[in-house]
C-alpha cells in the first residue's frame, strides 16, 4: 500500500480547526499505550493525568502559573514562525528577561518603591529582546543562519544564570546555596485572586499579548507584512517590504515577551533567580506555538494544554508513580502529531494499493 | 604529553565528526534534518543501556545505529511522505529524542557503564610518539576516518552519489529523469540516523561511559553546524569537527589549571566558537550559495 497526497485546490477549512483536536486525540491514544508499557493502568493514568488536576481550583491557579510563560513565549514565536524566522533559542530570552529583570532586587535591595516592579518588567522584556537581537543582527548583516545561533545562545544562557546565581549575586546570607536574595516585596508580582491561589498576573499578561499579537497579526498592515514575508519573500520584496527590517522585528517581539515570560515567573512564581528554573518553557513554547497553529487565540488554549501536561505529570507521579520523565516525551509526541495532521489542511491523503493505482491508470486512457 | 592530549581531541572530535557525516549526506539529499541531537541522545541511552545488560559494547553499539536509523524513520515518514515542515519535524524529533531518552534512561543514571577498549597491537602500539596516536586508540575511532572517507568517494566518485547529489541539488529534475527522488532521501536520511545513533553511542561508551540525561549537551547542534561550516564538503568536517575538540579539550585543560577565569565562561567557549565560526563562514555569500544543496529544505510532491 502506498500513501499519495493530492493538493486540495484550497485549505481545508475543516481540517484547518480539526488538526490541533486530531493531534490531541492521538496523543492521548499514544499516552494510554506507552502508560500501558509501562505497566499502568492507562485509564487511571489518563485520569490523573488530564482530569483531577482540573478538579481543584489551586490546581487550576498552578495552571495558569504554567501556561504563563507558555502562551507568553509561544505568542512570540508565532509572529517568528510566521515571518519564517526560525527563533528556537526563546529559552534563553526567557532566562535573559529574568536575569536582566532581576538585577534590581537582587543589586540593589534597599531600593524599595512602588516603581521596582514596573522598572523589572521593562528590563526584563529589554534584556529578551536584546539578547534575541544578537541571532537577529547575525542573519540580517552577516546571513548566519538563525536556528543554529539562537540556539548556541541558549546554552551561553544557561552557563551565565549559573555563574551569575554561584558568584557575584550569590545570596550573601544564603548558606552557599547556589541562589540569589530573596526578593522584597515591592519586586514581587502580586496573585491575581490571593484569596483562591497562587496565579500571578503574568497569566493576565499572557492573555493580553496574545490579544494584541492577535489583532496586530489579524489586522494590521504589519500583520500582513510579516505573513507576506513569511509565506513569499519574492511577494513581499516587489510589495516594498523589507525582510532585513522583518527579521529584526520579529526577533525583538518574540524575545521581549520570552523576557517578560522569565521576569514575570521569577518574581511572580519563585521570588529568586536559582541556576535551573526553568522547566524548558522556550523549547515546549515551540510545541505551543504549532498547537496553536501560529494563532495568538488558538495559542491561549495549546498554552492551558501544554501547562496541563507539566501538572499531569506531577499528579500522577503522585498518584499512580509514573516517572516525572514521561512528561518530555509526551510533549515531544504532540508536536510530531499536531505537523502530521497539519498535512491534511492542505493535502488530501489517499491511500493507494499499487495493483489499484496502475487500474486506475488504465482506465484513463 | 603530547600525544595523550591529541587523543583527547580526537575522542572529543569523533563523535561530533561521525554525525556531520551522517547529516552532510541527509543534506546533500536535499533534507534539513534538525534531529541530530535528538536521534543522538537516543543512540547514547540505547547503546548504554544495551552494553550494560548484555555486558558487550559492540552490541550496545548496533543496537544504537538500529535505534538511530529507526527513530529517524518517524522524521522521513512526516517530512517526506506527509511533506511536513522540514524544521519543524526536525526540532519535534530532537524534542521527542530528548523526552524519551530521559524516560527510558531514568533506571541507569550512576550506573558504572561498559568501557569500550582500545586497540592494541604488539610493537605498533608501542611505537614512540605515535603509536597510541595511530594504532592505540578506540575502533570507533578508525571508524569514523573510513566513514570520511567512504562518504567522500561515495559523494564524487560514485554514480549512485552523483545521483544522491542531483536529487538535493534540483528535486525536479532528478524526478523527471526517473530517479525516485523520494526513496533516495528515506534512505539518506536513514543513514544520517544512523550515524547520529553511533555518534550516540560514542558519547555513552568511550568519551563518558555513563548515562547523564541530555547527555549529548548540544552536539548535536554542533555536528550541525559543522555542515554549514563545512560547506557540506566531507574533508573540511573532519577538520571542523577536530577544531571543535580541540576547543573543548582545551577549555576543559584551563580549568583544569584553575586560571581565575568563570569556569561557566570556559564551558561556554565551544558555544560561542560555533556562533563565530558560523559568522566567518556565512559572511562570504558566494561561498555558501555554490555548495548549499539547492533544493536544501523544500518541501516535494511528485506530480503524477
Amino acid at each position: 500500500m502506498r500513501i499519495e497526497l493530492v493538493k486540495r485546490p484550497q485549505h481545508s477549512k475543516l481540517f484547518s480547526a480539526l488538526s490541533p483536536f486530531l493531534a490531541f486525540g492521538l496523543t492521548i491514544v499514544a499516552g494510554a499505550v506507552l502508560f500501558a508499557l509501562l505497566g499502568k493502568n492507562p485509564a487511571t493514568t489518563l485520569y490523573y493525568y488530564f482530569i483531577d488536576p482540573l478538579t481543584e481550583v489551586w490546581s487550576l491557579h498552578e495552571l495558569a502559573i504554567k501556561a504563563a510563560p507558555l502562551i507568553l513565549i509561544a505568542v512570540g514565536l508565532s509572529v517568528c514562525f510566521l515571518s519564517n524566522n526560525w527563533n528556537i533559542g526563546a529559552e534563553g530570552q526567557f532566562l535573559m528577561g529574568a536575569v536582566a529583570g532581576s538585577m534590581l532586587p537582587v543589586l540593589f535591595p534597599e531600593f524599595q518603591f512602588w516603581i521596582v516592579l514596573p522598572l523589572m518588567l521593562l528590563m526584563g522584556m529589554a534584556g529578551g529582546a536584546a539578547y534575541a537581537a544578537i541571532p537577529a543582527f547575525l542573519k540580517v548583516r552577516f546571513n548566519t543562519n538563525e536556528i543554529l545561533t539562537s540556539l548556541m545562545l541558549v546554552y551561553v544562557a544557561q552557563l551565565f544564570l549559573d555563574w551569575l546565581v554561584r558568584g557575584p549575586w550569590r545570596n550573601p546570607a544564603g548558606f552557599n546555596f547556589p541562589e540569589t536574595r530573596n526578593f522584597h516585596s515591592y519586586a514581587i508580582l502580586p496573585e491575581i485572586l490571593p484569596d483562591s491561589g497562587r496565579a500571578h498576573w503574568g497569566f493576565v499578561f499572557a492573555l493580553v499579548a496574545a490579544l494584541l499579537v492577535w489583532f496586530l497579526l489579524s489586522k494590521t498592515l504589519k500583520g500582513f507584512e510579516v505573513k507576506v514575508l513569511g509565506q513569499s519573500p519574492r511577494a513581499g520584496r516587489f510589495a516594498g517590504f523589507s525582510a532585513g527590517r522583518m527579521v529584526i522585528f520579529a526577533f525583538l517581539v518574540s524575545g521581549a515577551l520570552a523576557g517578560l515570560a522569565g521576569i514575570s515567573e521569577v518574581s511572580g512564581a519563585i521570588g529568586q533567580l536559582r541556576p535551573s528554573f526553568s522547566p524548558g518553557y522556550g523549547f515546549t513554547a515551540i510545541i505551543v506555538a504549532f498547537l496553536g497553529r501560529l494563532n495568538p487565540l488558538g495559542i491561549v488554549a495549546a498554552g492551558l494544554v501544554l501547562a496541563l501536561t507539566y501538572l499531569g505529570g506531577e499528579a500522577a507521579q503522585i498518584s499512580v508513580g509514573l516517572s516525572d520523565k514521561v512528561v518530555r516525551a509526551f510533549q515531544g509526541m504532540i508536536l510530531f502529531f499536531v505537523l502530521a495532521c497539519d498535512t491534511m489542511i492542505h493535502y488530501q491523503i489517499r491511500f493507494v494499493r499499487p495493483q489499484a493505482a496502475g487500474a486506475g491508470e488504465t482506465s484513463h486512457v | 604529553m603530547f600525544e595523550a592530549i591529541v587523543i583527547t581531541i580526537a575522542t572529543a572530535a569523533t563523535p561530533l565528526l561521525i554525525a556531520a557525516m551522517g547529516e552532510l549526506v541527509v543534506e546533500r539529499s536535499g533534507v534539513l534534518n534538525l534531529g541530530v541531537e535528538g536521534m543522538m541522545i537516543m543512540g547514547a541511552v540505547t547503546g548504554f543501556g544495551v552494553a550494560l545488560t548484555t555486558g558487550s559494547p559492540w552490541l550496545g553499539v548496533f543496537a544504537a545505529i538500529l535505534v538511530g536509523a529507526l527513530f529517524s524513520l518517524l522524521f522521513a515518514f512526516l517530512t517526506l511522505t506527509l511533506v511536513t515542515n522540514q524544521v519543524a519535524t526536525g526540532l519535534a524529533l530532537t524534542l521527542l529524542g530528548l523526552g524519551l531518552s530521559g524516560m527510558i534512561g531514568e533506571g541507569f543514571v550512576g550506573l558504572p557503564g561498559v568501557k569500550m577498549g582500545t586497540l592494541y597491537i604488539p610493537f605498533l602500539t608501542d611505537l614512540p610518539y605515535v603509536g597510541r596516536l595511530v594504532f592505540g586508540q578506540d575502533p570507533i575511532f578508525y571508524i569514523s576516518i573510513m566513514l570520511t572517507a567512504g562518504v567522500a568517494y561515495f559523494l564524487f566518485y560514485t554514480k549512485a552519489g552523483l545521483t544522491l547529489r542531483s536529487v538535493g541539488d534540483n528535486h525536479g529534475s532528478a524526478h523527471a529523469l526517473g530517479i525516485r527522488v523520494i526513496a533516495i532521501r528515506y534512505l539518506a536520511v536513514m543513514f544520517g540516523g544512523a550515524c547520529a545513533g553511533l555518534a550516540g553511542a560514542y558519547l555513552a561508551l568511550v568519551y563518558v561511559p555513563q548515562w547523564v540525561e541530555g547527555m549529548s549537551a548540544g552536539r548535536g547542534w554542533i555536528a550541525l553546524a559543522l555542515v554549514v561550516f563545512a560547506s557540506w564538503r566531507p574533508w573540511r568536517v573532519l577538520a571542523g569537527a577536530y577544531l571543535f575538540g580541540a576547543v573543548t579539550i582545551g577549555q576543559l585543560h584551563a580549568q583544569a589549571l584553575g586560571w581565575p577565569i568563570p569556569s561557566q565562561l570556559l564551558s561556554a567557549l565551544p558555544y560561542l566558537a560555533t556562533i563565530v565560526v558560523l559568522v566567518l563562514i556565512s559572511r562570504n555569500r558566494r561561498l555558501t550559495m555554490v555548495n548549499t544543496p539547492a533544493s536544501l529544505g523544500r518541501p516535494f510532491v511528485p506530480d503524477r
